[in-house]
């Protein structure tokens, strides 16, 4: 017997019980006519769900609860081993050994009385289990068809239950928020243990690769991070220096001057350009872009000109959020009332006049608000500059040198074989963690900004 | 007065600066496309040996090593090459893929004899010089030796180098030898994760979506919910995947490179678009229709289930695949939860170690082969292919199921 | 009255929206100093016919147009005329204020501004105020020149934009239903200043309250569906008209 065919039981039950008490309510209300006051599939439904409810809580109840205990009696037998971490290696040797047939004995001489142990506790827990749960679930069947009668609110009841479910969907997001906050935090104070907070955020020398040996020289590695932050914004920069311009005037050239029929073919290309997954950026930049800017630097004999230049990667990271500034920033401009347009236009202004005097300060700070998401998004975007920037941490404003952002360090710090506890690896925490704040400040002034300029013209 | 031509000739600029603009935004995408396809589309084609195959005894597969019999009837076309660099330059033309091949060929034939010419796959290096991609300068190719162009060439000269369809590219999985990689393992990996997303966030996000715009009473809570969602829209998706890492993996448990995690992962990443997507298509169905029903006597919820959400459905539906659509492309957080492994195995289930097909495209970029050059925008060609046909199934879907009222 | 003096002469003018046409071979004349007014029910083209003037309908995509306007004996769809300086000759005032979301010096300054009209700050402020003036604002508002236009009344904010119009100094103002969007009291200051600004200007004003047409101008054309009915004196339309359709509507029938 196992786990899978004690949940199909109570489900198998839970059906049951809903045809059952389904059919009496039908009974019910057949001889009261319609006296009855829900319908009998509320009636099963709600039924149903009292039936399984109980079972399942208590599952998820139980699971936890004998993790920790069968955890904690193993720790007996091994407790001569004092150092936890190890003691835990050995425990989950055990559960391996038992569970899947591949696993090899470890070498302890408690290590074969405690998976027989191990074994007969499990297979004793999966009995009581079964038998508990399915009582259970029995005795729930038996008090939900009892509850049925012809003046029973099943409907109410069953409608109270789902809406409590969609209650608590809602608040999974937060959740997740929550999640990311904690899972970031952690790691990051775990970080700060080793590395003091000064060190990380205003160090100016970033080298997060551990010697092999322990005796090794500056085995700690060095985790200033101005050179990432540096990197990351000096990308950003250039990124927003060639979708500013080109995302801002197409905005204006869609919304002021296009005819209809240029705006539906050319508002759907340039949209086209945010939905090409950046990983094909990415390439394009190693493909295309790279080889093109290292002639044009052979061309113009730029001294020095890196083939991971933030120059590259930060055009590429530019054309990926060309269409984030155009169409937020488009749907700014044509928010503003056509009334002022017009006015502007009958005093005998031009169009562009009456774009740059009128139209853009009217809509500034929804262009701002743009400009400000974009900023954010170009911030955490991660392929296009772990494929066309570099690793090497340089402390430079050169446009033509290597650096790297945050987010090709966190990319480099946890892809490949690592120990998860290291200093090496908890920084990429860290730095997420600044990353995530970041980005969070930037989303949520714009969000406001977009928000209260929205408003103005409701 | 200012000149009237001088603010004329300013309004012609500005117009030319927008103009400029769009057709730069234009002709960048027509760039980046065009270099891909006509980069990835000679991947389609892999390059072909003919050999002639002479077996004149009743062929026991089981009794003969493919390997070694291959390369005997080679020895056999070519018997002027007598030394064993001359052979090995030799066999160096063809792909180990030419064993199986081969293999393939003599069950075929069990208990039959051969005799004729029959191709075999080239190695990547020949696959790159048939193509064109690689040139002869001097007397060797790329990587191409001239002891193996002079035998390449005698090849040629008997027309037995014929490209044939790269049935490898869609039906394989990764191999480290260029002209054996396929993308169906990367495929199987992007399917179940796409899968375990779209079962998490797409009733998780249309659940919440209904209670945030029709249940949820205007207070504290329902406005923290709402800002969260903005907000998790926003944030890189490099955080989920260390979300992912830090709860699945470390915290769960659960096995690294699985496309469950990366499912998971990817899902609550999605979640934010599809509330957004979900709200905004309830918040458009008429309060008229939704107030008729309660007026017949149907309970909140009921109006809810029958009337709103499937009128709501088609703009679900449509944010929905259009968050998927972003989810496919992902690449970062897979990199964070581990799908970033060399897989040779197709993924028998969401379990199984894989990878996915946008990771593919960045392992398949990292590497040092020419021949991987055109197979990464074959595989790229693919993706785009697919995106391409579910962004026009959302507008389809918006098109043809939306009421107008 | 000295001899009328023509300003505006429209011969034939037909207008289409794709393939809706909008207006019938409208054959108008406007005099100068005079007040024009245009009424007939809604949908008419009493609104059409006044962006023809000034040209605004070439902001729609869609909108054709044949026929002439001439304007002083220059045509205002030559090719050679500039819709930009055609503009500066005309002013417009919009059915619902539209105060730009600056201050209310910069809105009545834009106008100059943009033509270059004043050499220094003291003669733009000079024609700030006169302009503020003109147009009955200058003594409600002269403690907040430099206010949001935005903060006003609708009444206020009706005539800031007529004191927007009147800087650039136009020889035509064109009314696009200036006071459907205001309260009686405020109506009556734009119907005063409407009577002042005639001495100057000369005025088209698109209305829908006969009164109004009956208050404020010397001459009406009532239009319906799209076609010019009947045009002359206010007095002779209102006391006398010669076509069915206009009493019809004068008299409530047509509404």
């Amino acid at each position: 017997m196992s786990i899978e065919f004690i949940l199909l039981t109570i489900i198998g039950l839970s059906a049951y019980s809903f045809y059952i008490s389904k059919k009496k309510a039908a009974a019910i209300s057949a001889i009261n006519g319609a006296e009855i006051h829900s319908q009998p599939n509320y009636h099963g439904m709600y039924a149903a769900f009292l039936t399984i409810s109980p079972a399942l809580v208590l599952l998820i109840v139980w699971s936890f609860i004998e993790d920790t205990i069968i955890t904690m009696r193993l720790r007996d037998y091994f407790s001569d081993i004092t150092e936890p971490s190890i003691a835990n290696f050995y425990i989950e040797g055990v559960i391996n050994f038992v569970d899947d047939v591949n696993s090899k004995a470890m070498d302890h001489v408690n290590f074969f009385t405690a998976t027989e142990y191990y074994k007969s506790t499990m297979h004793l827990n999966l009995l009581l289990k079964s038998i508990v749960l399915v009582m259970l679930t029995i005795i729930a069947l038996r008090y939900s068809f009892k509850l049925i009668s012809a003046d029973f609110k099943a409907r109410d009841l069953f409608e109270d239950v789902v809406i409590k479910v969609m209650n608590i969907a809602s608040i999974f997001a937060i959740f997740i928020t929550i999640g990311i906050v904690l899972s970031l935090l952690f790691e990051t104070l775990r970080f700060f243990e080793s590395v003091p907070v000064q060190d990380f955020l205003f160090g100016t020398h970033w080298s997060p690769q551990m010697s092999i040996r322990e005796d090794q020289v500056g085995s700690s590695g060095s985790f200033g991070a101005v050179p990432v932050f540096t990197g990351t914004i000096l990308i950003s920069i250039i990124a927003m220096s060639v979708a500013g311009p080109i995302g801002l005037f197409s905005a204006i050239y869609l919304s002021q001057y296009a005819s209809n029929r240029v705006r539906s073919f050319a508002k759907p290309i340039i949209e086209v350009l945010a939905g090409i997954p950046t990983v094909v950026y990415g390439f394009f930049a190693v493909i295309t872009v790279g080889p093109f800017f290292r002639e044009m630097g052979i061309f113009f004999d730029i001294e020095g000109f890196s083939s991971e230049s933030a120059l590259i990667a930060g055009s590429v990271l530019g054309i990926m959020i060309i269409p984030f500034i155009a169409s937020l920033t488009d749907d700014a401009l044509s928010a503003v009332p056509r009334s002022l347009k017009e006015g502007s236009l009958a005093m005998g202004a031009t169009l562009s006049e009456t774009t740059t005097r009128v139209i853009i300060p009217a809509s500034f700070h929804g262009i701002v608000g743009s400009f400000l998401l974009a900023f954010s998004r170009a911030i955490g975007e991660t392929m296009i500059v772990v494929m066309a920037a570099g690793f090497a941490a340089n402390l430079t404003a050169n446009p033509f040198d290597a650096v790297t952002t945050v987010t090709v360090q966190i990319v480099g710090l946890l892809t490949g074989d690592q120990e998860f506890d290291s200093a090496k690896t908890l920084s990429a925490f860290a730095l997420a963690f600044v990353l995530f704040f970041l980005t969070l400040i930037l989303n949520v002034i714009s969000l406001s900004i977009v928000k209260k300029y929205r408003e103005q013209y409701e | 007065m200012n000149n009237i031509l001088s603010r004329n000739n300013a309004e012609k600029r500005f117009k030319v600066y927008g103009f400029l603009a769009v057709s730069t935004a234009i002709v960048l995408l027509g760039i980046l496309l065009f270099k891909i396809f006509s980069t990835g589309i000679s991947a389609f084609n892999q390059s072909y040996i003919g050999v002639k195959i002479e077996i004149n005894n009743s062929i026991n597969s089981s009794e003969i090593d493919p390997r070694t019999e291959l390369r005997q009837q080679l020895r056999n076309m070519f018997p002027e090459l007598t030394t064993r660099a001359e052979k090995r330059t030799l066999y160096s033309l063809f792909s180990t893929g030419a064993t199986y091949e081969f293999e393939d060929l003599l069950k075929a034939n069990e208990g039959k004899t051969i005799n004729g010419y029959y191709y075999f796959l080239a190695s990547d290096d020949v696959d790159m010089y048939v193509k064109g991609t690689v040139k002869r300068e001097g007397d060797s190719a790329g990587r191409l030796m001239s002891g193996q162009l002079k035998i390449l060439d005698q090849f040629e000269e008997q027309n037995l180098v014929e490209l044939h369809i790269n049935k490898y590219l869609l039906a394989g999985a990764d191999s480290r030898e260029p002209e054996m990689a396929g993308i169906k393992g990367a495929i199987y990996g992007t399917f179940y994760a796409i899968l375990i997303a779209f079962i998490t966030s797409f009733p998780l996000g249309v659940l919440t979506a209904i209670y945030l715009e029709k249940l949820a009473k205007k207070n504290r809570l329902s406005d923290i919910i709402e800002t969260n969602i903005n907000n998790l829209a926003a944030v890189p998706s490099i955080v989920f995947g260390l979300l992912g890492l830090a709860i699945f993996l470390n915290f769960f448990d659960l096995p690294r490179s699985a496309p469950l995690v990366g499912g998971l992962t990817l899902g609550l990443m999605t979640l934010p678009t599809i509330v957004i997507a979900a709200r905004s298509a309830i918040k458009s169905v008429p309060p008229s229709i939704e107030e008729a029903a309660i007026g017949l006597g149907s309970s909140k919820v009921q109006t809810i289930f029958n009337f709103t959400l499937p009128l709501a459905m088609p703009g679900i539906l449509t944010g929905t695949i259009i968050g998927i659509a972003q989810a496919i492309g992902e690449t970062a957080p897979l990199l964070m939860i581990g799908m970033v492994a060399f897989v040779v195995d197709i993924p028998g289930g969401p379990m199984d170690p894989a990878t996915a097909l946008p990771v593919q495209i960045y392992l398949w970029a990292d590497s040092p082969e020419r021949a991987f050059v055109e197979r990464t925008s074959a595989a790229i060609m693919v993706l785009l292919i697919f995106l391409f046909l579910l962004n026009i199934t959302a507008v389809y879907l918006r098109k043809k199921l939306e009421k107008k009222w | 009255m000295s001899i009328e003096e023509l300003k505006v002469s429209i011969k034939n003018l037909n207008v289409f929206y794709g393939e809706k046409q909008a207006l019938f071979g409208i054959n108008l004349n406007i005099y100068a100093n005079e007040v024009t007014s245009l009424i007939g029910p809604s949908g008419c083209g009493k609104s059409t016919l006044i962006k023809c003037i000034n040209r605004m309908n070439d902001l729609v995509d869609i909108c054709r147009y044949n026929g002439q306007i001439m304007i002083d004996g220059e045509d205002v769809n030559d090719p050679s005329t500039d819709p930009v300086s055609l503009r500066t000759r005309i002013g417009m005032v919009f059915q619902k204020p539209n105060p730009f979301p600056k201050s209310l010096y910069d809105n009545v300054a834009y106008g100059p501004r943009l033509h270059g009209m004043t050499n220094s700050k003291e003669d733009l402020d000079e024609l700030v105020i006169t302009s503020l003036q003109k147009a009955g604002l200058f003594n409600e508002v002269k403690d907040r020149l430099f206010e949001p236009g935005t903060g006003l009344s609708g009444g206020q904010q009706q005539r800031l934009c007529i004191a927007r119009a009147l800087a650039v100094n136009p020889e035509i103002i064109l009314m696009d239903e200036p006071c459907s969007a205001l309260d009686p009291i405020a109506t009556a200051k734009i119907e005063e200043l409407i009577e002042e600004l005639k001495e100057k200007y000369t005025i088209v004003i698109v209305t829908h309250s006969m009164q109004q047409a009956a208050r404020v101008s010397n001459r009406t054309a009532y239009m319906h569906m799209g076609e010019l009915i009947e045009s002359g004196l206010t007095k002779t339309i209102f006391s006398n008209p010669e076509h069915i359709k206009t009493q019809d509507y004068i008299t409530g029938r047509i509404g």
